[in-house]
Formats: structure tokens, C-alpha cells, sequence
């Protein structure tokens, strides 16, 4: 058996591995938009989605083709390419992250399409790439309100990503590693939200800004910018930004799993099985898109100038002083566990 | 500066953030006032205003006799009646004259119920339904075809007769085609030729 496998030639096993992953998180996105919607409608007193299948479970199907079948404009005063190749940049960046997460691991390895050393290095990189696709689909629309959300985006993401990095950088100084398969094994006994409670939270406020969901979706604002950066995208392109701000949602979701949450550790029961572990891994980053819909049902959206204020003023510094603290904690307190 | 201070004590309001994520929590829970129409219908109060309906005498006649009071007591001008001699080979209603045409424009109905009160026959009322909609705006011109209870459902019921809730028979009547050729429009209605008459009076 093993030896069979060992004759297949590995970018097969990578094409095949890519493929099942994609297709596991592409229809995760579907739900996760429907499971948004169902969460929003009851925390609003209203049913939700319910006139497609039993509890409205062909919605995103629906929505696929409604998608599908829409207009694809192009403003007169778009620049074309840059307009059509953005939502490929978002969407390919938020992709490509999911090649290198861990969903689970056995005594074998993680189980991931590929297990990078720099994994966590590898995630913030594609992740900052994907702002990319924002900023130039908002300059390229051609128009006002799109070009205020892209600079937003930008603002937002510069500000932001130091604050997650800092605060990052504490589990990396616990872990003693970049690679995610070897933070989560560093969990084994203790959880890294415990010592790192703080920079937990200022990981899951960064994380919200960072894929522009409310209370920081101020690149989209559609109470003053209309739709932000994709104001003027139609039809699948739109849909192209759609599915990658959910893929955003659920990589930051995978990340806080397994940076603070012990990844595929078991809170209680068995460990060591890869399946339960998957069980687990699903469940904790269930409850963090969970989280990140409640926050949207809450929290009204943050003025501009008091985002910027927050992130800089507040996050930045906490985090840093959170940074310095658990650096010499461990450099006093016998390295890296 | 007093407006940053004041910003940053809300800011770290924990206190509230946690309330108010309790209380999108709680909502999570409770339940959701939502009927949902199409398959669930609320209840209407006991005496709703809704789609017209010409009632019979017990004997199968029509109560209507013609006389336009409900035309002239109604303040939307949305009724047109135009009486006819009944004869003894054609008799429709016990009296003289009996509705010839009787046509009802549900979108200028404001639904206040005077036609009842004005019928001395109790001939008009108006019933708990409805479900109107259409794509045609002719169709919401109701003639006689559609507003007389067909001989095999009876005679109609009088409001103070009416069981609170959805009456069974929801909608039966609605569902009849009109003799008013709907395809053609308001145009083809009696009202419509009035105000075509009137457009062009006014015209030359």
C-alpha cells in the first residue's frame, strides 16, 4: 500500500490534494455565506433563508447562478485589465493560503497540501498580496467611492497587519518555530491562549480588520461608500470578491485555531487519531466564523478616523508591550517549551 | 482633545461590548415573530375589509337590486352600476331592476366598507379576502362574474355572520375568470370607456 502510494509522482499527489481541498473549502464558502445569513436573521428575530430546500440548503446554489447569469460590466473610465485581473489577485491569494494549512496531523505529519517550515511567514506574505487585489480593483473602477474604499483597504491593512504580526510573534517565541504543524504539537499540553491571552485578542481584533468585516468593514462602508472598492464589479467578478473575503474569513478563522487554540488538540477524549482530530479543528474554527457573525450582528460600524486611532494608538503598543513581556519571560524562564 | 477622551472611555466600555453581545446572544434563542405567508396566514380581525362579494337570497337570487346607492356612497368612485328591468321570463333579483353590470375597480377601492352600509339590501359586503394580486391592471377591474357567489357556494355570508380567522373558502371566488377581457386591459372595462370618453371630452 505504502509503497504503491510512494510510486505515485508528488505533483500528483499535490494536484489531488489541491483539488480536495479547494473543493472542501469552496463549498465551505457556500455554507459559511448561508450559515452567516441564517446566524444574522435569527440574532435579528428573522428566519432567514428558507424558501430553497429544508432551512434554505440550496441557497448558495441559488446564489451561484444567480451570479453566474449576471451582466459583467466595465465602466467607460475603468482601466480594463487591472479592472478584470483584481478579483483574480483576491481570490487567487485567498486560495492560496489553504495550500499550506494543517487541518489536522497524525503521527505521519500534518495534513496539508504542502507543509512549508515558514508556514506562518507564508500566510501574512499571500495575505498581504491579497490587499492588493482590493487597492487595484478600487483605483482601476474609475470612480470615486471604489478609489476611497481601496485607499481605506490600504490604510487599514498597513495599520492593522503590524498589530497581528506583533501579536503573532508571541506564539512564535513560545512555539520556537514558524511552522504551523510544529506550533500546534507545542500546544500539546497547554493551549497558547493561555499565556498569550493577549495577544489572542488583539489577533482576533486585527483579524476582523484584516478581512474588512464589521465593525471595520470600512472598505465596503455601503452607508458611504456605496459598495467600496467593488461598487462597480458585476456578476461573477463580484462573486470573485465575494468568495474571496469568506476564504479571508475562514484562513484567519484556521490561523487563530492553530496558533491559539491547539489546532487538531483535543479539548478532552482521545488524541492521536487524525480524524478526530479534523473533528476538532472544524469545530474550534466553527466557532471563531461563529464569533466573527456575532460581532457583525453587535458591533455598529467604527468611524474612520477612530479605526486608524484604535489600531495605532491601542493595538500597536499592547501588542508590542505584550511582545517584549513573553520574550523575556522566555528568555528568563528556560526557552521555548 | 475632549472628543478623543470621550471616545476612548466608550472604547474600553467592556462592560457594554459584553451586554451587547449577551443581547444579540439572547435574540439568537427567541423566538421569530415571522408568519410566513405564503403557507402560514395570520389570523384578520373578525370584520376585515377585503374583496367584495354580490351575496343571493336563499332562493338563489340575486340580492342586488340596482338602485347605485353603493356607487354614489362611495368615496373612491370605485364602483359603477348599471341597472336593468328585470322581466318575468328573466327575473335575476325579487325586485324591478336587478344590476345589469355591476363592476368593481379594486385599485381605487379603498376598502372603507360604505357600499355595505349604503346596500339597502345587504346585497354588497366585503369579505376577508385578500389575495388580489395580478400582473394585469385590468384584471383588478371585478364584474359581476366574479363578484357574485356562484349559485353552488352559496349565498354569501353577511359580516356579522363571518367566524373570526381565515375563512375556508379563501380566495374560491377570485379565482373564477372574468367575462371583463383582461388581456385587453382597463380599456375594455366600462369604467375605462367612461374615462376614454371623458380624456377625449376634455381633449376637444
Amino acid at each position: 500500500m505504502s509503497s504503491a502510494i510512494a510510486a505515485v509522482p508528488l505533483w500528483l499527489i499535490v494536484l489531488v490534494k489541491s483539488a480536495i481541498v479547494l473543493l472542501v473549502v469552496i463549498t465551505t464558502f457556500a455554507y459559511s455565506m448561508l450559515f452567516e445569513r441564517k446566524i444574522m436573521a435569527w440574532m435579528q428575530l428573522r428566519p432567514g433563508p428558507n424558501r430553497t430546500g429544508p432551512w434554505g440548503m440550496m441557497q448558495p446554489a441559488a446564489d451561484a447562478a444567480k451570479m453566474m447569469f449576471k451582466e459583467d460590466l466595465t465602466p467607460d473610465t475603468a482601466d480594463p485589465l487591472i479592472y478584470r485581473l483584481a478579483p483574480f489577485i483576491s481570490l487567487i491569494c485567498a486560495m492560496g493560503t489553504f495550500a499550506i494549512i494543517p487541518f489536522t496531523g497524525s503521527s505521519d505529519g500534518p495534513w496539508s497540501v504542502g507543509n512549508v517550515d515558514a508556514g506562518i511567514l507564508f500566510l501574512f506574505a499571500i495575505g498581504s498580496i491579497g490587499v492588493y487585489g482590493i487597492s487595484l480593483a478600487g483605483w482601476a473602477s474609475g470612480s470615486k467611492f471604489p478609489l476611497l474604499g481601496s485607499v481605506r483597504a490600504t490604510a487599514q491593512m498597513i495599520s492593522y497587519e503590524l498589530s497581528m504580526t506583533m501579536s503573532v510573534i508571541g506564539v512564535l517565541i513560545l512555539a520556537g518555530s514558524t511552522s504551523l504543524s510544529t506550533i500546534v504539537s507545542a500546544q500539546h499540553r497547554m493551549w497558547f491562549i493561555v499565556p498569550q491571552i493577549v495577544g489572542f485578542v488583539i489577533y482576533i481584533i486585527t483579524a476582523v480588520a484584516e478581512t474588512n468585516r464589521a465593525p471595520f468593514d470600512l472598505v465596503e462602508a455601503e452607508t458611504e461608500l456605496v459598495g467600496g472598492f467593488h461598487t462597480e464589479y458585476s456578476g461573477l467578478r463580484f462573486g470573485l470578491f465575494f468568495i474571496a473575503e469568506y476564504l479571508n474569513m475562514i484562513t484567519v478563522s484556521c490561523i487563530a485555531t492553530l496558533l491559539f487554540l491547539g489546532g487538531w488538540n483535543p479539548l478532552f477524549g482521545p488524541s492521536g487519531n487524525p480524524f478526530i482530530g479534523l473533528a476538532w479543528f472544524i469545530v474550534k474554527a466553527a466557532f471563531f466564523l461563529f464569533f466573527y457573525i456575532w460581532l457583525r450582528t453587535t458591533l455598529p460600524r467604527l468611524r474612520y478616523d477612530r479605526l486608524m486611532d484604535f489600531g495605532w494608538k491601542v493595538l500597536l503598543p499592547v501588542a508590542t508591550f505584550n511582545l517584549i513581556l513573553t520574550a523575556v519571560a522566555v528568555a528568563f524562564g528556560g526557552g521555548p517549551q | 482633545m475632549s472628543d478623543d477622551r470621550d471616545h476612548r472611555k466608550n472604547l474600553f466600555n467592556v462592560g457594554a461590548l459584553f451586554m451587547g453581545f449577551f443581547t444579540t446572544f439572547q435574540y439568537f434563542f427567541q423566538k421569530k415573530p415571522t408568519i410566513e405567508y405564503p403557507t402560514i396566514k395570520k389570523q384578520h380581525a373578525p370584520r376585515f375589509h377585503g374583496l367584495h362579494e354580490l351575496r343571493r337570497y336563499a332562493d338563489g337570487k340575486e340580492r342586488c337590486i340596482g338602485c347605485e346607492l353603493c356607487s354614489i356612497a362611495c368615496p373612491a368612485n370605485a364602483i359603477t352600476v348599471i341597472g336593468a328591468e328585470n322581466t318575468p321570463t328573466d327575473r335575476h333579483s325579487p325586485g324591478e331592476r336587478y344590476a345589469g353590470r355591476y363592476e368593481i375597480d379594486e385599485l381605487r377601492c379603498i376598502f372603507c366598507g360604505l357600499c355595505e352600509e349604503a346596500c339597502p339590501t345587504d346585497a354588497i359586503v366585503l369579505t376577508p379576502r385578500f389575495e388580489m394580486a395580478d400582473y394585469r391592471r385590468g384584471a383588478f377591474v371585478y364584474a359581476k362574474d366574479r363578484l357574485l357567489v356562484p349559485p353552488e357556494a352559496g349565498v354569501g355570508s353577511a359580516p356579522d355572520e363571518r367566524p373570526n380567522g381565515i375563512p375556508s373558502d379563501l380566495g374560491s371566488v377570485a379565482e373564477e375568470k372574468s367575462t371583463v377581457d383582461i388581456a385587453t386591459g382597463y380599456n375594455a372595462t366600462h369604467r375605462g370607456t367612461i374615462l376614454k370618453d371623458q380624456r377625449k371630452g376634455l381633449a376637444g
